[in-house]
Order: structure tokens, then sequence, then C-alpha cells
């Protein structure tokens, strides 16, 4: 808990990783400042990319005491203002789920090399970063906690599913190899309530280690300050059930 | 898709028009129909933005197809060859 005779600093700027395909892709880093040992949190984006909520993001959990970093993974799309980049990627179909989990990957593996980790490295994202947490959380072992707020399309139909995203992210459930958080709004329609209980019977079929959390009067991207969908009752209550979270299972 | 549009850098040739139904970066809107007139040879900047509602996008079909049997009358001509 911050009292205010305790000093604060924060180091917050890009940085270069070598993602997917050893691509050399750009990364918002923000650090707490000290000798740590800090736990660590990739902040995988959504399809608006590496936009302003999501740079705010990344400082809010460094402020919160995280190494944390998040990664365009949209930069094979060329370079731009952030919403000319996703209105590129949107045309596209999106950038691949291979392509996620690589930059995501290396963004933990850049953690992983500071003297200042903990040890500890958990994933979050909202929206289609929310199942970009999720599909990172199962295709790679490297994350200790999840975090998938509203993701959408974790369950996929099969006329969903393209080259780029071949597998529904529900079906390699039985893969997630940490514990998982998560948060939805009641009145969300991507993901729909019922997805969202289908997500948790899988969860539940498998034994996973998980929790989630629904809100009554919330639809889709409750936490968007910046958008009427902004819920300030229960956002701050999910940002409360996050850091309770990220404490027990990094901190 | 042949014509201009006008960007932030001024006008320029339209390459392609991308839509989608999906969340918009701006309007406030859950899910919006997105409009994006582009041409990428000029920079991912070159880009016209429209995000509507649904209704709007109805309307705006209406009126399009309204002005090009309008058009049919008067000026088919000019307008299929696109001068």
């Amino acid at each position: 808990m911050y009292e205010t005779n305790k000093y604060e600093g924060m180091i917050a700027e890009t940085v270069g990783i070598k993602g997917y395909n050893g691509d050399t892709v750009y990364a918002y880093f923000a650090r707490p400042l000290g000798e740590g040992p800090f736990p660590g949190i990739v902040i995988v984006p959504h399809l608006p990319g590496w936009d302003e909520f999501y740079k705010e993001t990344t400082r809010r959990f460094a402020h919160h005491g995280y190494l944390a970093i998040c990664p365009n993974i949209n930069q094979r799309f060329g370079h731009g203002t952030p919403e000319d980049v996703a209105a590129k990627a949107r045309a596209e179909g999106g950038v691949s789920d291979d392509s996620v989990v690589g930059d995501s990957e290396a963004s933990m593996e850049y953690l992983r090399s500071l003297p200042n980790l903990n040890g500890k490295v958990g994933v979050f994202g909202t929206c289609s970063g929310g199942r970009h947490a999720f599909l990172v959380a199962c295709r790679s072992n490297g994350f200790d906690a999840a975090i998938e707020c509203w993701g959408g399309r974790v369950v996929m139909s099969k006329d969903e599913l393209s080259a780029g995203q071949p597998v529904a992210p529900i079906d390699y459930t039985a893969d997630l190899s940490c514990a998982l958080l998560g948060i939805f709004g009641e009145d969300d329609s991507s993901p729909p309530p019922a997805q969202v209980d289908q997500h948790e019977s899988e969860l539940k079929n498998h034994n996973k280690d998980y929790e989630f959390h629904r809100y009554p009067g919330a639809g889709h991207g409750f936490f968007y300050y910046d958008r009427p969908a902004y819920r300030q009752e229960q956002a701050m209550d999910g940002w409360g059930k996050i850091w309770d979270f990220l404490g027990r299972k990094i901190g | 898709m042949s014509g201009t549009g006008k960007g932030p850098n001024g006008w320029f040739k339209l390459q392609e028009a991308n839509v989608s139904f999906d969340h918009p970066f701006n309007a406030p809107l859950d899910h919006a129909i997105n409009i994006d007139f582009v041409n990428e040879k000029e920079g991912l900047g070159a880009r016209v933005a429209v995000e509507i509602t649904a209704d709007s996008a109805r309307r705006l079909v209406d009126a399009i197809l309204a002005a090009l049997e309008q058009g049919k009358k008067y000026r088919l001509e000019e307008l299929e060859s696109g001068t």
C-alpha cells in the first residue's frame, strides 16, 4: 500500500525486442524505479492496437509495481498513427494467432532477462487482447498468471476460423498453463454470456485454476474510460480483482 | 475502386474501400459499420474513415442507389465510364 512518505518513480519508453519470426518489434516498456524484485506483466493489445488506452494501462501496471511491457503486435502491417495501422490490420483480418503468441513470448522473455524481475510473469488483455491473453497462456509455458477481460471469439464457430486464426482458443483449454482471471460484462455481445458459460464449463472440465467475475449493468469494454461503455463502479471493482489476483499469483 | 478521397494530407486516388461491422475507434457505439477509403500505395495515412450506425449505413446504401438511378436518367454514360 502506497503512503505519501514513500519514494515513487517510473520510466516508460519504447524498446526493441526480437519478436515472432525473428522480427524486431517495438514494445512500450514501463517499470518502477528501484532494485525490485518486481513481478512482470505482458499486456497484449486489442484490435485498436498500440493505442493510448494500452499505453496508459501499461503505465498503470508499472505504477502498481509491475515491470510492464506492451508489444506492438500490429507492426508487420506498417507504421502510421495507431488507428491507421489498426485499420490496415482490420482490413487484413487481424493479426495471426502465431504472430501474437510469438510477440507475447518474446515480451515475456525480455522481462525474464531482467535482473529485477521476481521470476514471475503474467499476461493481460482486453477484448481481442483478452482472447490473446488466454491463447498465449494456453500455447506458452512461460506465464504464471493470465487475465482475460471480455475475450471475444474465444469461442469460435467453424466459419469464423481462418488461416491466421485456425483454432478456436477454447479448444486449447486443456493446455492452459497458469491460473486464469476472467472479467466479463453481463450485457456484452462479444462474448455473450452463453459463450462465457461455455468457456467456464471447459475450464471446469479440465480442472483448471480459474476465477470468473461477471458484472451486471456492464457491456463490452467497460474499463474504457474514453468510451460510453465505461462503467465506473464495475471497472474499479474489476481493477481491484486484478490487483488481488496478481498479488496472490505473482506478487 | 476508382475515384478520389480527401485525407489529412489532401486529395488522393482511392484504391479500395474496406467495410467491416466491428468496434469503432471513435464513434460512441459498441459496434458500427466502419468504412475506410484507402490507398496503401500512398501510405497507411491515406485513409478516409467513416464509422456509422447500421441504420445510417442502410440509409447511405439507399441514397447511393437512388443517386445511381438518377444518374441513369441523365448521365449514365459518364457514371459508368468514371470520367
